[in-house]
């Protein structure tokens, strides 16, 4: 592939992420494999469902007592939001606009970032409740399911950044493009499963 | 295997497979290595016999006999069967659908490195400590309570080499989605290639569960988590279920591509067009659909209840359907063909009522209130056993003998291949078809030893002597590997003289980028319609001979397993050493540091120049 050859808005092809055929398998291999992991947060979900409150005779913790919706709403929005501004970036990387996808993937990170920050106060608090991951099955199982979610969303934050990095000189061209195209879809796939876990595990367990 | 015959040094041809991503390349270590673990397991199997040929006997002490067992039936199903089917798939899908490598060369070395990282990880724990001891389906009931490491090699070893296993299965996705040739519509693909697909789906949607399950384990085990715990409220059952939804389209992962390689097979040396193709195709997605509607019928006697029983049940009997569509239809093949009674045909022959009676077992067992009664015991053993080597393992062998000459343009002896079908076809019944037998007689599957006044004593002997047959099969073989590579007599293209597909159609040894044209298919079995047409090239051309585009080698993705593997030892003894946190860091520096240096340096490959290919240089390699 010619990394120098240049382009303008206009001769840019519509869909840069699929116009090689790297980059057509980028897509459909990135495609698949969030369909594996969409099978793995399944089993991790139906994990959480079956431990759920489950812990030695006793225990204090309930999902009602324990969970608080206004926080767990603020990392929602933040995380949707974050979503959108990724569309944003993908609409001018199709517009060949390599600054303002830079931008608004920036936007994102810092939102992915805050969400991060609060997803790291909400753990700490728990554990300074005494709810640590080793209290009870329930705590084992919220932990994990949460947790490798927190973890996509860490990973995620250091893929982009390091795509706006490695980049940032050189612009937009066919090599890249694709690259940012599935570390954006990436992004999707880790709001979609937030949203699972909103309404799985937060809304279910307070308000049930 | 390059154009131009060139003696290397033995590091440099060390690097070069150290760092190859050409598919061929890949193919022959995944057939190396899957062989050499096959070996390991089938000397693990060899010790399980002389420990049960007679009663009593005090061969192998108890701890001992089930590492022994647990490392078989671990090593065969991952680290021996599953890879030595990579190989024919990286040796075979690309060339039978016209690609000149698969969707992701890089992430293919990667799937090799992590898959052979993982097995000599679970491999260590033999001189670590001791091995794994809970039954390849290591039941969380077992294994949580299972003293020393042996459970955690497992479930480390198996995460790592699962992870290569679920790379290589979106490879092959991408590959036969996006890289078939010019006319490769799905309708045309041959079998083995329908095959490879349904079963790389099932690998993408079955492994994670896996990946979750072992996760569960090693948090339990290493970092105090407490799924398993029930004083904590935990449910051992959990494992059950994530391990059976991941098992059981396991043994469809194992028996598919197996079916396609004896789809191949019979209508080459039947020299007749597969028959009922469609019905064929049909048949393996929907094996491949149902295989995931079934897990449940392993734990019938867990207390699932009667309704889900019964579904599970009717489920079960349901797969028998495609799965006899496939049999008829082979039979059907051969049925007014001229049958040629070469060595893969023979293991062609032999599988089809090895395979039934393996079937019929199932579907026996699928029925609820009889498996509560054969349930652990050797019926189930004698089950398995014959799907898995009635079924795949005949099916690695007879592909090993008919792609021999594929890979390494020189072909295996047919006296010596006969000898070993024959041998290792009445060892294979003589060892099995008894332990039926025993199973309904009452013995247990599992057990180290048992009473000489039981009455398995001479069902188990005859065991154990079948099991002599198989092993001398083995030696046959590895003899005939060696006297093969010692001759090396080059054979050239299309060695069967019958080959329908593109695989046959490319100038031996096959060239290091595949074609020098893109292939038009024009048909189903399109090397067999250019020869019915006398086309001495053998393909039709899409495209004028062009600049080719080929990836660079690399060595990242055997560092990136390798750190993989440094840090399995860090969560390993985690809480026990004090150097263990620091090593797991380590390791996974190693892999994210080299996931870096990858996504950073553009690695844009290198052209063969249109010039080069005409002159039969072949440009760089």
């Amino acid at each position: 592939m010619d990394l120098n050859s240049k382009y303008t808005p206009q001769s840019w092809p519509e869909h840069p992420e699929q116009a090689t055929l790297e980059g057509k398998n980028k897509f459909v291999g990135f495609w698949l494999f969030l369909g594996g992991e969409t099978v793995l947060f399944a089993s991790l979900f139906a994990t959480y469902l079956a431990l759920k409150n489950k812990g030695p005779s006793g225990m204090e913790f309930t999902t009602q007592g324990l969970f608080e919706l206004p926080l767990v709403f603020i990392m929602t929005m933040l995380l949707l939001t974050s979503s959108l501004t990724s569309v944003y970036a993908m609409y001018h990387m199709r517009n060949y606009n390599f600054k303002a996808m830079q931008a608004w993937l920036m936007i994102t990170v810092l939102l992915g970032a805050a969400f991060l920050g609060f997803e790291i106060y909400e753990f700490n608090h728990y554990v300074h409740l005494g709810f640590t991951y080793d209290q009870s099955a329930f705590s084992t199982a919220f932990f994990t399911l949460v947790g490798t979610h927190g973890l996509h969303v860490l990973i995620g934050l250091g893929w982009i950044i390091l795509l706006m990095i490695r980049n940032a000189k050189r612009g937009l061209n066919l090599y890249n493009a694709p690259k940012y195209y599935v570390a954006s879809l990436y992004w999707h796939f880790i709001d979609v499963v937030w949203v699972f876990i909103f309404t799985v595990v937060y809304l279910m367990g307070a308000l049930e | 295997m390059s154009l131009i015959a060139e003696k290397k040094s033995f590091g440099a041809v060390l690097w070069d497979y150290l760092t190859t991503v050409d598919h061929k390349k890949i193919a022959i270590l995944y057939l190396i290595a899957g062989g050499i673990f096959f070996i390991i397991g089938g000397i693990e199997a060899m010790l399980i016999r002389i420990q049960l040929a007679v009663p009593d006997n005090d061969f192998v002490a108890a701890g001992l006999y089930n590492q022994i067992l647990t490392m078989h039936g671990t090593t065969m199903i991952f680290l021996a069967a599953m890879p030595l089917l990579f190989a024919f798939m990286n040796a075979v899908v690309p060339l039978q659908i016209g690609a000149r490598d698969v969707a992701f060369p890089f992430l293919n070395s990667l799937g090799f490195w992590m898959f052979f990282f993982g097995g000599i990880f679970l491999n260590l724990s033999w001189f670590m400590g001791g091995a794994p001891d809970a039954g390849w389906t290591s039941y969380a009931s077992l294994s949580i309570a299972s003293p020393g490491h042996g459970i955690d090699f497992y479930a480390l070893g198996l995460q790592i080499s699962g992870g290569g296993t679920l790379i290589a299965g979106i490879n092959f996705l991408v590959t036969i989605i996006n890289m078939r040739a010019p006319g490769m519509t799905y309708m045309r693909m041959p079998l083995f290639t329908w095959s490879t697909f349904v079963a790389s789906a099932l690998v993408l949607f079955a492994f994670p569960p896996l990946t979750v399950g072992l996760f569960l384990m090693i948090f339990d085990r290493m970092f105090s988590g407490n799924f398993f715990n029930h004083l904590l409220g935990g449910n051992t059952i959990i494992w059950e279920h994530l391990f059976w939804i991941f098992g059981h389209p396991e043994v469809y992962i194992l028996a598919l591509p197996a079916f396609g390689i004896f789809s191949e097979i019979i209508p080459t040396f039947a020299r007749k067009r597969l028959f009922g193709y469609s019905a064929m195709v049909f048949a393996t997605v929907l094996i491949g659909f149902l295989g995931f509607m079934v897990w449940a019928h392993h734990m019938f006697t867990t207390g699932m209840g009667a309704t889900a029983n019964a579904i599970f049940a009717v489920a079960t009997m349901a797969i028998a359907v495609p799965t006899g569509v496939k049999i008829f239809n082979w039979l059907l093949t051969m049925w007014g063909g001229n049958v040629k009674f070469t060595t893969p045909m023979l293991y062609a022959l032999g599988f089809i009522p090895s395979f039934v009676a393996g079937g019929v077992t199932g579907v026996m067992q699928a029925s609820a209130p009889l498996d509560y009664q054969l349930h652990d015991t050797y019926f189930i053993v004698a089950h398995f056993h014959y799907v898995i080597i009635g079924g795949v393992v005949f099916g690695l062998l007879a592909g090993l003998h008919f792609y021999w000459p594929l890979m390494f343009n020189t072909m295996l002896n047919e006296t010596l291949g006969k000898i070993t079908f024959w041998l290792f076809f009445i060892g294979f019944h003589a060892t099995f078809f008894i332990q039926h037998f025993l199973g309904l007689l009452g013995m247990p599957r599992r057990v180290f030893t048992y009473g000489a006044d039981q009455g398995w004593d001479l069902f188990n002997l005859i065991s154990s002597y079948g099991a002599i047959f198989m092993a001398v099969a083995v030696v046959v073989l590895v003899a005939n590997i060696i006297m093969t590579i010692a001759k090396n007599q080059p054979v050239g293209r299309d060695p069967w003289e019958d080959g329908r597909t593109l695989e046959w159609a490319i100038p031996q040894p096959v060239p290091f980028y595949n074609f020098k044209q893109t292939p038009l298919v024009r048909g189903l079995d399109t090397y067999w319609i250019e020869k019915q047409e006398g086309n001495k090239e053998g393909m039709t051309y899409a495209e004028p001979v062009m600049d080719i585009h080929m990836p660079n080698n690399s060595i990242i993705p055997f560092i990136m397993a390798f750190g993989l593997f440094v840090g399995a030892f860090g969560a390993l003894f985690n809480g026990e050493k004090a150097w263990a946190v620091p090593v797991l860091i380590l390791g996974l520096l190693i892999t994210f540091i080299s996931m870096g240096a990858r996504s950073l340096k553009d690695d844009l490959g290198y052209h063969i120049h249109k010039e080069d290919l005409l002159n039969d240089k072949g440009g760089k390699h």
